[in-house]
Formats: C-alpha cells, structure tokens, sequence
C-alpha cells in the first residue's frame, strides 16, 4: 500500500514534464435519446423495443453488485443531479480542470452496443456512440479524443466502422472490451486488426465486457472482489491469444493497450509462453521469435487500478520487465476506483519514468 | 490544542454529520447516538472526502458463510475507494495501526460553561441556554 500525502486542492504531478495524458475516461449519456439522432429509424425502434441484450444468459444489470451506485465516485454527480461524467462542464471542473489535463481519451462503456447479441443492433449503437463522442465531447473540449467503438463480435461491420473513421485524428484507438466471445486473436476478429493497421490506429482492450462464458475460468464467482481481479486473468488470456495465434506477425504494425486489467501479471505470462515455446514451438511455427519478445514489441499496459504492493521494489521489478515506455497513466474517472494521479503513480518511480507514464509514453503510443 | 466550538448540538442530529472548519482544517463530525466525534475530513489514501461517504456497519465473519453485523453506522466508507473507518477512532478496519485518519477529541457542552471561555467560537454566537459541540485540535 502506498500512503502518501492527500491532497484536495487543485493540480497536477509535478513529475507530468512530458504532459498529463489520461488513456480511461468514461464518459456516459444521461439518456439514450442522446443517440437518437444518429440512428437511423429502424435502429431507434429496436432499441425502444427490444433493448440491449449483452450476450449472457439471462443477464438485466449488473451481474455482479459494483462497489458502489454506476460504480461512481460518491461524488461524480453534478450539481443538478446529473449522472457521472454525463455533463461535460463538470467534467471539466471536476476532473480536467481540476487535473490539468492535457489530453484524456474517452473509452464509452455501457451502454455502447459492444457485445450486443443482435448483431445490427450493435453496430448501430457503436456508431452512434461514435458520432456522440464527437458531437457531445471532442467537439466542444479539444483536450478530449474519442475512441472508436466496434460491434466487435461482427469483425467485418467493426472494420466498415473503423474505415469510416480514417484520418480523422479526434479518433486515437480502437475500443474492444476484455471478455469477448472468443479469444481476440482468432482469425474471425483480423478484419478488425487489417482495418486498424491499415488507418493506423492502436487497439484499446478495456476490461468487462460479456463473453457468454463464465468471469472466470472456474466458472462463476460468487463476489464483486473476485469479478474484478478476474480482469487480469481474461487479460492474460487476450494477450496470450494475441502473441501465439501470430497476429503481430500479420499485422506488424499493430499496438495494443489493456486498459484497466492490472499489470503485474505481464512478467509471469511472457517467462510462461517462453517456456513452454522452446518446448513446444514446432506446433506454432510462425511464431518467429519468444512470445515475450511480440509481448515486449507490441503490448502496453495502463495503471489504474495501479498494484500496490507493500515493497515498492515489486512494482518496479514489474515495471522494468515490461518496459518503461510501455506504461501509461489511466485515471478511470467517474468511477469507483479512479486514481489521483498525484498521489496514485508513487514517488519512488525515477522522475523521468513518471513523466514518461504520465504522457510521453501516451504521445507516442497514441501519436499525440 | 485549542477547543473549537463547532456547533450547536441540535444541528447534527444522531446519524448526521457536519463539515466544519477549525484551525484551517476541514473536519467532519459524526453524531452516534448521541455522542459525537471528529475526523480530518480527508481521507489517508487518495485524499478523497470523507464527509461525502456513506455510513455502515461491521460486518464480521467467524468462518465462510457465517456472517455478523454489528455497529450499524459507526463506520464511513471512503466516497471513492471504500476504505472502511471507524468514526470512534478513525482507524482503518484492514490495517487499524498504521492506515489512520486522523481523529480529534470531541465533546458537548452547555453554553453557560462556554461563555466563560477559552473557547474559539469561529462562526456563530453562543447561547448560555443551548449545547454545543467542542472540538479540541
Ligand atoms: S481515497 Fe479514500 S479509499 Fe482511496
């Protein structure tokens, strides 16, 4: 754990040289007819009628309690009683303002039609989704850049989503969730990787999501504690899938970012994969090199919720193995768990490695 | 230490809390049950304030499965990360030695005691018939 001193006033890390660049803001509609005007007819009437239905079992809400309402900081409703990160002047005073910000990426959750069963449906709502980020947010603060959110699950309709987006720098990635229907590196998800490669674009795996499979891979927890640390497992899993089934030896050019899944995970499964390659790499021969050396190339990490280990030297120690350059500052505003980015990236990290985490690793990865 | 009088008694009802300042420092008092205490309002963590938490109980468990709840709304949960701190104390439940908020003594008295000083009665006249709460930071 690491106590450092609180601060409630105003301002930013004095260690941000390089910028303060936040990758995980989660900016919500306070009503879905928000979207309504980039949807066509047809698309309006099945959401009013039918709904949105995540692709798991019986599932209305949440299917685990969150810590807390929306999963919010007590405090993120506005004056008038707006729901978190809905109303972007109090965004602004509340956490960018507040921050000095200088660029925040938006990462639309729920509802954005991602993982959708009606397959229409969730293209439909990913671009609306889009085309609101644009029209409520980026538009009106230039310190914002939106993702570009795609009905993963249909890889070929994400791909015409992402095509749409090209050159259209308000746009810095391309949104996946964690727990997807299948691993993400199986083939039927490439048109989505071709499509990002080809704008030049990195690709976000924030965490949640609904896979139709259990949190899991025991099956079904019983608590909220267990959902969340489950992020690092179903990470493990994207990334791992990523790595052997040779997506970055297809697409060379491919980054991609776990957002919000931890990172002290990332030592063990490269020694693992690299083990288990030497002996095992004659059934995976395009896999070129060790598997942690595409980890090493390819795949970057954000902090929050950063570990906090009783001796700072294991957050180092985890630091160091995946890379210095390969760590960006995430924040999670309005929810629960948000990190301060004062106080949250702890002071025993070398200066300049802060600064790098706080925005020059984010400016290079995002090309900011 | 000085003492500070924060307010009349009446003004925070049990279960209620206040935000007051004394001495340049923001504190929240909890009134439980009739008794009354005062913490930085400042959580140790990430410096969230605990003024804006919701108030629980402890729940407590002898082995999986078996649940007890007790002190119902002697504990405030951080608004943000959900620390756990006993209002009594100010400790934290998952480390009460070392994860602390810091508490100060707080106490009621009546009004014709307080006329008589050495008080510092910061933001409101005080009444010889009413009861206040004192503060000691
Ligand atoms: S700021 Fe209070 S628990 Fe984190």
């Amino acid at each position: 754990m690491n106590i450092i001193r609180p601060i409630a006033a105003p301002g930013r890390p004095a260690a941000a040289t390089l910028g303060l660049v936040d990758c995980d803001i989660h900016p919500r509609c306070a009503d879905l007819g928000e979207y309504r005007p980039f949807m066509t007819d047809a698309m309006w009437h099945r959401l009013t009628t039918y709904g949105i239905h995540a692709r798991h079992g019986f599932h209305k809400g949440y299917p685990f309690p969150k810590a807390a309402p929306l999963a919010s900081r007590r405090d993120a409703w506005g004056p008038q009683g707006q729901p978190p990160a809905s109303d972007l002047g109090f965004v602004q005073k509340q956490f960018l303002d507040h921050y000095g910000l200088d660029i925040g990426v938006l990462n639309p959750l729920q509802p954005s039609g991602q993982g959708d069963v009606n397959d229409e449906l969730s293209a439909a709502l990913a671009h609306a989704v889009n085309e609101w980020q644009l029209a409520h947010w980026v538009d009106h603060d230039a310190r914002l850049r939106a993702s570009i959110v795609v009905p993963y699950e249909d890889a070929v309709a994400s791909a015409a989503e992402i095509r749409k987006r090209a050159g259209d720098g308000r746009f810095c990635q391309v949104l996946l969730m964690s727990r997807t229907s299948e691993p993400l590196g199986r083939k039927r998800y490439w048109p989505i990787y071709e499509a990002a490669a080809e704008v030049g674009l990195p690709i976000g795996i924030h965490a949640f999501g609904f896979s139709g499979n259990a949190m899991t891979n025991g099956g079904w927890p019983s608590f909220y504690v267990e959902e969340v640390q489950e992020h690092a497992t179903s990470a493990q899993a994207q990334v791992a899938s990523f790595v052997v089934e040779g997506v970055f030896e297809r697409f060379p050019s491919l980054k991609i970012v776990m957002i919000e899944c931890g990172f002290g995970w990332m030592p063990s499964i490269g020694w693992r994969l690299d083990n288990n390659w030497k002996r095992l790499r004659d059934e995976v021969p395009h896999l070129k090199r060790a598997p942690s050396e595409y980890m090493r190339e390819h795949v970057y990490v954000s902090t929050q919720p950063i570990e906090e280990p009783a001796k700072g030297e294991h957050l180092l120690d985890a630091m160091e193995w995946i890379g210095w350059d390969r760590i960006l500052y995430a924040s999670d505003y309005p929810h629960w768990d948000f990190d301060d980015p004062r106080i949250a990236i702890p002071s025993f990290i070398p200066a300049e490695k802060r600064a790098a985490i706080f925005g020059g690793n984010a400016r290079n990865f995002y090309r900011l | 230490m000085a003492r500070h009088i924060v307010a009349a008694v009446d003004e925070i009802p049990p279960g209620g809390r206040r935000l007051v300042e004394a001495d340049g420092k923001k504190i929240v008092v909890f009134n439980l049950g009739g008794e009354f205490f005062a913490l930085l309002d400042r959580c140790p963590h990430q410096g969230s304030a605990l003024s804006g938490g919701i108030l629980c109980g402890l729940t407590l468990s002898d082995e999986p499965g078996k649940y007890h709840f007790s002190r119902a709304g002697e504990m405030v949960r951080c608004p943000w990360h959900n620390w756990e701190f006993d209002i009594r104390t100010g400790k934290s439940w998952f480390d009460p030695q070392r994860t602390k908020v810091r508490a100060f003594p707080a106490h009621v008295e009546a009004g014709a005691a307080l006329v008589e000083g050495p008080y510092q009665a910061e933001t409101f006249p005080v009444k010889i018939e009413a009861d206040y709460v004192v503060v000691e930071v």
